[in-house]
């Protein structure tokens, strides 16, 4: 098959199982056979399809509405918890009901005496919104044709984590975020990604500077409310320079001065505000900064934006990024020579991430390195997903991905899931993987032959002791834990 | 497409958790008509053990004088115990006692040298023929088991009937035309030692650094299991006997299910197999405590009742090179319940000498399993030899149901 142009390398379905399983999701039925003949032509095209990057579904909030809504039943829900309390006298029961416990909505309450009445659990509109944003993604997954698209998002948007554990607010803006300030840049240009985070209610948020004020800002000197660095520091340290960026603890304030002001259009501020980002003026800390020993003048909103310009081009920027991007795809230590060429091309296309992403698959380096580096569990569900066929409830994947360490937005620090292999090649990570592994077995409804599952998933990449393996299992739901869990399915 | 679904959690099985559970209206099973004339409510349970058990260490043939010299470790019942006899020929396996208490009380039969007619030796295409019902591999995309409850005449039209599957899916047996539901209870989880020794293996052949990790991942749950050393086998029992007892409920109640299929894996025994202290015998274990469970859930009904326990097919009638056996093809089937006219081996017994070893290598198939299940399902839902020989079990007039298995 396909030897017969002399242009063309030499093909094989092994790499097809690397396109669907480096650069994708996983290959469902169908899947290896269709982009064998050109797998990278196929990650390529993929990417140029209208809308392979979109994320559209229906109901789905812009973050300025979710915003508002999550505060307006976050009060709602403190008020009423307040009126439960009152109706049942001197108990205060409900206090120990906690923060999720609510009544049922008030106008039904109305109509029920307070004796009758029990507390019942009614999930915050934060977690609905998560729940509903969780649910398109897995959705999506399913039906991208390789999911090169889907992976550059989850990349970016880990690259730029959020962390729905600062509350309740980011937990409903944590898929609003992605879809905002993300996905549009995912073929963009950096700088225009980093800018968007940073203008995003629900970053803002989540490394607190919604809440930095300029010390000698007029609300800093009436308030005596400070600045808060959190933010500064990761935009360096994490988001753009890296740690051995070349810049120091005093650099670190001075960026921190120069976002301060930055914040979220609280809940009584103008309607035009709220749940939106807003530059105030009057919490920003006055005068020019030096940042890194460049000079920053004093421009209001415009100065933090200068500040992001520069750190978005700086070189240090392109390394830092470009060996996280090519350790997260091809291997935990990637070829110099690949992060070279990424790093050249970042530079050369001022941050073009849609021509770094076309350089990683036209990269050979990319291909020939050895399938070793373990799918992270979110890789490892999805891909089992689309093996199986079968759709996988949102609340199934959520409690796997609690259980493998990698609920959504959930990471463990704001530098993101790793994505190395032994951060998650652990004894009794391997085991929840065989749990779940199993459970994902016992829930397929499919009629297909787990022999035929492994050609379409795994084709000639199946070694001879895997197909035995699985051929040789006493069930059908035993052959497909054992293929979902065999060494073929786990590395990529 | 039949109705699927999980309903809630038991005790509290009512109709209408269960319709809850199902997500769709569905009506209960009538009572076949000529149960009903007699003033019997007839239940069926169909237990399918996958993995194909080996006949020959569940019941031994201890009066086969070529019986000791095909095997070493797994020969039991010879003097050095392991098995209770229960005829002059044929012993049990002492890992099941329940089973040996309900044959002394004429509740169980056990059928030897069974088979499908299916002859090859893989699992999927062996659970496939056992499921199907036809004779071969995909020769019908509904189960007999469904079929039957279609073709099952009806005292009163009160509504459609209803099989019963217990776990997550629907398996093959139990699917076609006829709505079924599934139900699993809460804590229905995998056994996975069996999957766990598979994956081992695997893991140690191809990756060496995940075969480290999950070597580790042992350890940990074996430090973790240390406190009790009984608790091996425990896993199995539990895994077991909670679907067994719920189903079990639920076909007892008056307007639950009457037909049900349930599915056990673990018998794949192809190393160190364990027939008197090990891993077979943990597991035959677990399915004895299945059967009490059944039984105890049942209450009264467990009179009216016949639980039928099939696999696939049997394993070689020699012990391998690392204390197991490989895939055969004739073995054991249990019938259980008070309907079961109990307390005695059927079995046209062909001898284990090398020359009536089926290929030289299995215990040669005397009766076809289709008898049986057609015996069965005669005798006890009043299913026409017709209906039996065309739809339930196609193109098997040849094959004639068993008489006498049940009671009169």
């Amino acid at each position: 098959m396909g030897t017969g142009e002399r242009a063309r390398p030499v093909v094989s379905t092994s790499d097809a199982v690397i396109a669907l399983s480096r650069f994708g999701l996983g290959a469902r039925a169908g899947d290896l056979g269709r982009i064998a003949a050109d797998p990278r032509g196929a990650i390529l095209a993929e990417l140029a399809e209208p809308g392979i990057l979109a994320l559209d579904t229906p109901g789905l909030l812009p973050s300025a509405d979710a915003l508002v809504a999550i505060e307006d039943d976050i009060a709602r829900r403190r008020a009423m918890r307040r009126q439960d309390r009152t109706a049942a006298g001197t108990s205060d029961k409900m206090a120990h009901a906690g923060d999720g416990m609510a009544a049922e909505g008030a106008d039904k309450a109305d109509d029920e005496s307070a004796a009758d009445r029990k507390p019942k659990y009614q999930r915050p509109l934060s977690a609905t919104i998560y729940n509903d944003e969780v649910a398109a993604r897995l959705d999506k997954a399913r039906q991208v044709p390789i999911g090169f698209g889907e992976r550059l998002v989850a990349f970016w948007s880990n690259h730029f984590a959020v962390e729905i554990k600062r509350g309740q607010p980011v937990r409903g803006l944590a898929g609003a975020f992605e879809r905002e300030a993300i996905r549009p840049h995912v073929l963009g240009r950096f700088s225009d990604m980093l800018d968007a985070v940073a203008h995003h209610p629900a970053m803002l948020l989540s490394l607190d500077n919604a809440r930095s004020i300029g010390p000698h800002s007029p609300l800093g000197l009436r308030r005596d409310r400070g600045i808060n660095e959190n933010y500064g520091r990761e935009l360096m340290e994490l988001h753009t320079v890296g740690v051995d960026g070349g810049y120091t603890q005093a650099d670190v304030i001075q960026v921190a001065y120069a976002l301060s002001g930055w914040t979220v259009g609280a809940r009584k501020a103008p309607a035009a505000e709220r749940g939106r980002f807003v530059y105030r003026g009057r919490w920003h800390e006055p005068g020019t900064r030096t940042i890194m020993g460049k000079r920053y003048r004093d421009t209001g909103v415009g100065q933090g934006e200068a500040v992001l310009h520069d750190l978005a081009r700086s070189p240090a920027t392109a390394h830092h990024v470009m060996t996280q991007f090519a350790a997260a795809f091809v291997a935990d230590q990637p070829p110099p020579v690949l992060v070279d060429a990424l790093v050249a091309r970042f530079r050369d296309t001022d941050g073009d991430l849609g021509a770094v992403a076309r350089t990683l698959v036209g990269h050979d380096a990319a291909w020939s390195a050895p399938r070793d580096k373990l799918r992270a569990p979110r890789e490892f569900l999805l891909a089992g997903q689309r093996a199986l066929g079968t759709p996988l409830p949102t609340g199934f994947a959520l409690r796997a991905l609690k259980t493998l360490g990698q609920t959504p937005w959930d990471p463990p620090s704001p530098a993101g899931f790793p994505t190395d292999t032994a951060s998650w090649l652990a004894p009794d990570a391997l085991e929840g993987r065989l749990q779940i592994a199993e459970l994902m077995a016992q829930r397929d409804r499919g009629d297909s032959d787990p022999r035929a599952v492994l050609a379409d998933v795994l084709g000639a990449v199946a070694s001879t002791d895997t197909r035995e393996t699985v051929a040789r299992a006493d069930s059908r739901q035993q052959a497909l834990a054992l293929l979902l869990m065999s060494p073929e399915f786990q590395w990529r | 497409m039949a109705s699927t679904g999980t309903a809630p959690r038991l005790p509290a099985v009512t109709r209408r958790g269960l319709l809850l559970g199902a997500g769709s209206a569905v009506a209960w099973a009538g009572i076949p008509r000529f149960a009903r004339a007699a003033g019997r409510d007839p239940r069926l349970v169909v237990v399918v053990l996958r993995g194909a058990l080996d006949g020959l260490a569940a019941v031994p043939p201890v009066g086969d004088r070529d019986y000791p010299a095909l095997r070493t470790d797994l020969a039991i019942g010879l003097g050095g115990g392991g098995a209770t006899r229960l005829d002059g020929f044929f012993a049990l396996n002492d890992a099941m006692p329940a089973t040996l208490g309900l044959y002394r009380a004429r509740q169980a039969l056990i059928v030897h040298a069974a088979a499908t007619p299916y002859r090859q030796r893989s699992h999927f295409d062996g659970q496939d023929v056992l499921e199907n019902g036809t004779t071969s591999p995909g020769g019908s995309a509904s189960g007999w088991l469904n079929r039957a409850v279609a073709a099952l005449p009806v005292a009163a039209r009160v509504g459609r009937h209803e099989g019963l599957a217990v776990g997550a899916t629907t398996p093959l047996i139990l699917r076609g035309k006829a709505p079924t539901l599934s139900w699993t209870p809460p804590s229905f989880r995998p056994v996975g030692e069996d999957t766990r020794e598979r994956l081992a293996s695997l893991y140690s052949h191809t990756s060496p650094r995940l075969a480290k990790v999950f070597a580790e991942a042992e350890d940990l749950g074996r430090i973790a299991a240390a406190d009790d050393p009984e608790k091996a086998g425990h896993g199995a029992v539990a895994a077991f006997s909670a679907p067994a007892e719920g189903m079990a409920r639920l076909l007892a109640a008056d307007d639950g299910p009457r037909v049900a299929a349930i599915s056990y894996e673990g018998w794949d025994t192809h190393v160190k197999e364990g027939a008197d202290k090990g891993r077979l015998a943990r597991y035959l274990g677990a399915l004895d405590a299945a059967f009490r469970a059944m039984k105890d859930g049942l209450g009264p009904a467990w009179n009216d009742t016949v639980v039928v326990a099939v696999t696939e097919f049997g394993r070689t009638a020699h012990e391998n090179g690392s204390g197991g056996t490989d895939h055969g093809t004739a073995t054991v089937a249990f019938l259980l319940g008070g309907a079961v006219a109990g307390g005695r081996m059927v079995a046209k017994w062909p001898g284990l000498s090398s020359a009536r070893l089926y290929q030289d290598r299995d215990l040669a198939p005397t009766t076809d399993l289709r008898a049986v299940l057609k015996g069965v399902l005669h005798d006890h839902l009043g299913l026409s030899d017709r209906a039996l020989a065309e739809q339930v079990f196609p193109d098997s007039a040849s094959v004639r149901p068993l008489d006498g298995l049940l009671q009169a």
